[in-house]
């Protein structure tokens, strides 16, 4: 005779709906945080970033547009000779769309400039140059257009390490920067970002071919869902036991690992009683 | 050493499986009843991975509401017990499991709501860890326990094999107070058999006793990183009906796996008992309420015995 009991298993555990983002609520707070940083705080009316065609500046371009106007937004495009013409479009689609200020400006002949001193600069090497040339840029078309900068850089290339430091993280704002990369995709769903923006693969852009995916030797999705439970605390074997594998567990616990100076500003030797930031301490705020 | 190894392990075990068994007994009819469980036990004996741990709610082999009746229908612990085991020997037990049941306690002629817990041997025979005599006896509406039950007077917190567990009877749930005091004294699982009529119906999809349910559990488990383990009797009882809604609620007070209000069922997980230091370490609410709790207690203005501020 069968059971009068149905059994009610706990389900399995989803590291995407541990991540679930209510979109509408996080964009009404990233619409606030942007308004008070720029208006209230810095008494500033305008915003640039640099716009790369990618789904992170896209994300962040929409969210001015509503908290500022459009016509308060300066996307900055910066292609490098090497850029895939499909970056240039893609970003033209979003100022397109929102009717916002850009501006396109060509970082080949200042990258070049430098690296006819590196001519055996690495591809990463010369990755770097292109990130700390745009943010070059990005600090001095700030001065012209009487706008702060906004970063676009993700939680998740943020916990991996997966930035240019002092390039990409350099800049006084980032609205999208507590959001891991699935989270911004549904965000980018959610603001309206074109569809080719959001369905391609994420991509530095600094080699034909390349895709963050490929460089990270995980997909983003897989990704997330373990920096998810590293930040929570559980153990390795906590986490493989919740869907992963502990080559994964392992590649992004070392990447993680090995980047903890990254999110952070210099290391400056402690030598008195004053400290900045030791021991003289104020808010960023203050 | 990778950070992860560094984590301490306060808890002799990481996880267990849990098995809540939502009652739906026939008022009064032991037999009927034990038989009932006799089939709740063969059913998690055939899961992939039975469990460790049984909770059963309150009142499970009797009904709640027994007016008079209660005398005829409360047991001495240790025979409540013995009925217990010999249920889970006649399921096919192989193993032994740790269970925690309501019922009707006589204690030479004291009357109780009661709620044991005990180890439960494939031999029949069970060693009993505690009992908890429920504090809170509702005695107002729809509710008449302190006109036939003597309350009981703390709470206490008792070692398991799967770390320190206390036990609250319903109402005793409802006094924030009382999940305080048995996370002070270490309990990290709470254990909460329930028989709870619904009701309200201008909820949003639930009885609006279902979402106050789940919103006390859910704080409780969050404040004091403590996995609560709820059992909610079931079925109709004189036009009232308990709703169920037995949950298993994690140290952050998320819901791992819950029960319908109406009918029998059996809720079931695997909880990662590591998760309550990290959700204590997240928010280390407890730990700075030990700090506070002298001054809060020695406050004259509490109506509190003299002899309580004596001893601070």
């Amino acid at each position: 005779m069968a059971s009068v009991f149905p059994i009610v298993e706990a389900p399995r555990y989803d590291p995407l709906a541990a991540l679930a983002i209510d979109p509408a609520v996080t964009i009404d707070f990233l619409v606030a945080f942007l308004r008070d940083e720029l208006r209230v705080r810095r008494n500033i009316e305008n915003a640039v970033f640099g716009l790369s065609g990618g789904v992170d500046s896209a994300v962040t371009a929409y969210l001015c547009a509503r908290a500022l106007g459009p016509e308060h937004v300066v996307a900055i495009r910066m292609p490098y000779r090497l850029s895939s013409a499909s970056s240039l479009s893609d970003a033209q689609l979003v100022i397109d769309d929102l009717g916002c200020r850009s501006e396109t400006i060509d970082i080949s002949a200042a990258v070049d400039g430098y690296l006819q001193f590196a001519p055996d600069a690495s591809a990463r090497r010369k990755g770097n140059v292109m990130a700390r040339t745009r943010m070059l840029a990005l600090f001095d078309r700030s001065e012209i257009h009487r706008a702060l900068p906004i970063g676009t850089g993700n939680k998740t290339e943020r916990l991996m390490g997966y930035f240019t430091w002092h390039a990409d993280d350099s800049p006084p704002l980032n609205p999208i920067g507590d959001l891991f990369k699935t989270q911004v995709w549904a965000l980018a769903r959610a603001l309206g970002v074109p569809a080719a923006l959001v369905d391609k693969a994420p991509s530095a852009d600094l080699e034909a071919n390349q895709t963050d995916e490929g460089d990270l030797g995980i997909t983003y999705a897989r990704a997330d869902g373990i920096l998810h439970q590293i930040l929570l605390g559980r153990r390795d074997e906590a986490i493989a036991a919740r869907g992963f594998t502990r080559d994964e567990v392992t590649l992004v616990r070392r990447k993680l690992d090995a980047t903890h100076w990254k999110r952070h500003l210099p290391t400056t030797a402690l030598v008195s009683g004053t400290a900045i930031n030791e021991f003289y301490l104020r808010p960023v705020d203050y | 050493m990778s950070p992860s190894t560094r984590i301490p392990r306060s808890s002799p075990r990481t996880s267990m499986r849990v098995a809540i068994v939502q009652m739906q007994p026939r008022k009064g009819d032991i037999a009927a009843n034990l038989a009932m469980l006799r089939d709740a036990f063969a059913a998690v004996l055939a899961l992939e991975r039975p469990p460790e741990l049984i909770v059963l709610p309150e009142a499970a082999l009797t009904g709640y509401f027994l007016e008079g009746a209660v005398y005829d229908c409360s047991f001495a612990s240790d025979d409540f017990a013995a009925l217990l085991a010999t249920a889970w020997r006649d399921a096919g037990a192989k193993e032994s499991v740790d269970i925690a049941s309501g019922f009707y306690e006589n204690a030479d002629g004291t009357f109780y709501n009661a709620s044991v817990y005990a180890t439960l041997a494939p031999t029949g025979t069970a060693a009993i860890v505690h009992v908890h005599r429920k504090l809170f006896l509702p005695t107002y509406g729809v509710f008449d326990e302190d006109r036939f039950l003597t309350r009981g007077r703390r709470v206490q917190a008792f070692d398991t094999a799967f770390g320190r567990v206390a036990m609250l009877i319903c109402e005793d749930m409802w006094h924030s107070l009382v999940p305080t005091i048995a996370a002070l004294k270490g309990a990290r699982i709470l254990i909460v058999p329930s028989a709870s009529p619904g009701r309200g119906i201008n909820g949003a999809g639930e009885l609006e006793s279902t979402t106050y349910w789940r919103s006390l559990l859910s704080l409780a488990a969050a404040e004091h990183g403590v996995y609560v383990l709820y059992a909610g009797l079931t079925g109709f009882e004189g036009g009232k009906g308990f709703a169920g809604g037995s949950r298993i609620v994690d140290p952050r007070g998320a819901t791992v796996a819950e029960g319908a209000a109406l009918g029998p069922c059996i809720v079931t997980a695997e909880i990662d008992l590591a998760e309550i230091d990290l959700a204590r370490a997240n928010m280390p609410l407890l730990g700075d309420l030990v700090t506070v709790l002298p001054d809060l207690l020695l406050d004259d203005e509490l109506p509190l015995p003299v002899s309580v501020r004596a001893h601070g």
